[in-house]
């Protein structure tokens, strides 16, 4: 699997804290950084669009956590996450400068490729339990005419 | 080029408590100089100047950056630390450089007479910030006090025009002064 910024970021962002802590400790995901921003909770205005003109409305807020470090190797990292968690916004932000480096297919890897599986199989089995409870209506031919 | 992002507050929430409050005391005592430091922008921004831009500024805050100061590597920092937008000096309310930089001063926005507070805050960079010069007086000063202003004219201009006008603050390395337009310069 392959991932662009926007990929990685969008997967660690919505990855479960736990999972994420984890997988990070067990890659070693770690490197002499500055932290450039310390790990801030605030929340974030989720925009939707729906209905026949796709207008975009604002759907509620959510509670993110940041962080931001500097790699003494040059990169910066940003982490977003959802939620409350100072450790996982700090362990996205260093995922994130480290797939600035060359550890970025070791990361992969052992980070993001199983994220992402996993992502996939919660959103397969959410679709299929949703597909499940598929009706399909249909009209018979009336016959009164 | 990432190294000129570090220079932030390390205690954000504290460091601007203590950095507004500082400010504040400045303001209300016209002319009194403080030491104000927690924040290093990329040169040749001082200290005192970094600290009140990382307190002030946020996304709601349009700011000019005086040709004096402006360089990709500060942008980047404020872009980074503040979020503020950059504008013009017509519809800024916060505007960093020098004296001579920030010229013509009379493009700052003053404020209208039903939103004085719709104005810009100058923040004048100066090599020297001393108490002598020309006497300043009104609210907040007993008596006169003394600041070594660039220019005496242009303040006086200034202060005639309240309850409109612009403010200002004086830095110099850690050090920093203010002027609001309250103030009378003889």
């Amino acid at each position: 699997m392959t991932f662009d910024r926007p990929g990685w970021l969008g997967l660690l962002a919505t990855a479960p804290h736990d999972r994420l802590l984890a997988l990070a400790a067990v890659a070693e995901a770690t490197a002499d950084h500055h932290i450039l921003r310390a790990p801030e909770i605030g929340t974030v205005m989720l925009r939707g669009r729906t209905g026949g003109t796709g207008a975009p409305f604002n759907l509620g807020e959510m509670t993110v956590t940041r962080a931001s470090v500097l790699l003494a190797s040059g990169p910066v990292g940003h982490g977003h996450i959802q939620g409350r968690n100072h450790q996982a916004a700090l362990a996205v932000a260093l995922i994130d400068a480290l797939m600035q480096t060359p550890r970025a297919p070791a990361l992969t890897a052992r980070i993001l490729t199983p994220l992402a599986s996993e992502r996939d199989a919660r959103r397969d089995s959410r679709a299929s339990r949703a597909a499940a409870t598929k009706v399909d209506f249909f009209t018979l031919l009336r016959g009164d005419d | 080029m990432p190294d000129t992002l570090l220079g932030g507050f390390t205690d954000a929430p504290r460091d601007s408590a203590h950095a507004f409050r500082t400010m504040m005391e400045a303001m209300a005592r016209p002319g009194r100089i403080v030491t104000l430091t927690g924040a290093a922008a990329p040169a040749p921004v001082s200290p005192a100047a970094a600290t009140v831009l990382l307190t002030l500024c946020d996304p709601d805050t349009p700011l000019w950056l005086a040709p004096s100061h402006d360089s990709p590597a500060l942008r980047a920092w404020l872009a980074f630390h503040t979020g503020a937008p950059f504008a013009e000096p017509e519809d800024c309310r916060f505007a960093l450089g020098t004296w001579p930089a920030l010229h013509p001063v009379d493009r700052f926005a003053i404020g209208t007479p039903e939103y004085p507070d719709r104005s810009a805050t100058l923040v004048v960079e100066q090599t020297t910030l001393l108490n002598e010069g020309p006497a300043l007086s009104g609210p907040g000063i007993r008596g006169i006090a003394r600041l070594n202003l660039p220019e005496t004219h242009a303040f006086q201009r200034n202060a005639a025009l309240f309850p409109l006008g612009f403010d200002c603050i004086f830095t110099s390395g850690s050090r920093l002064a203010a002027l609001p337009r309250t103030t009378r310069i003889a």
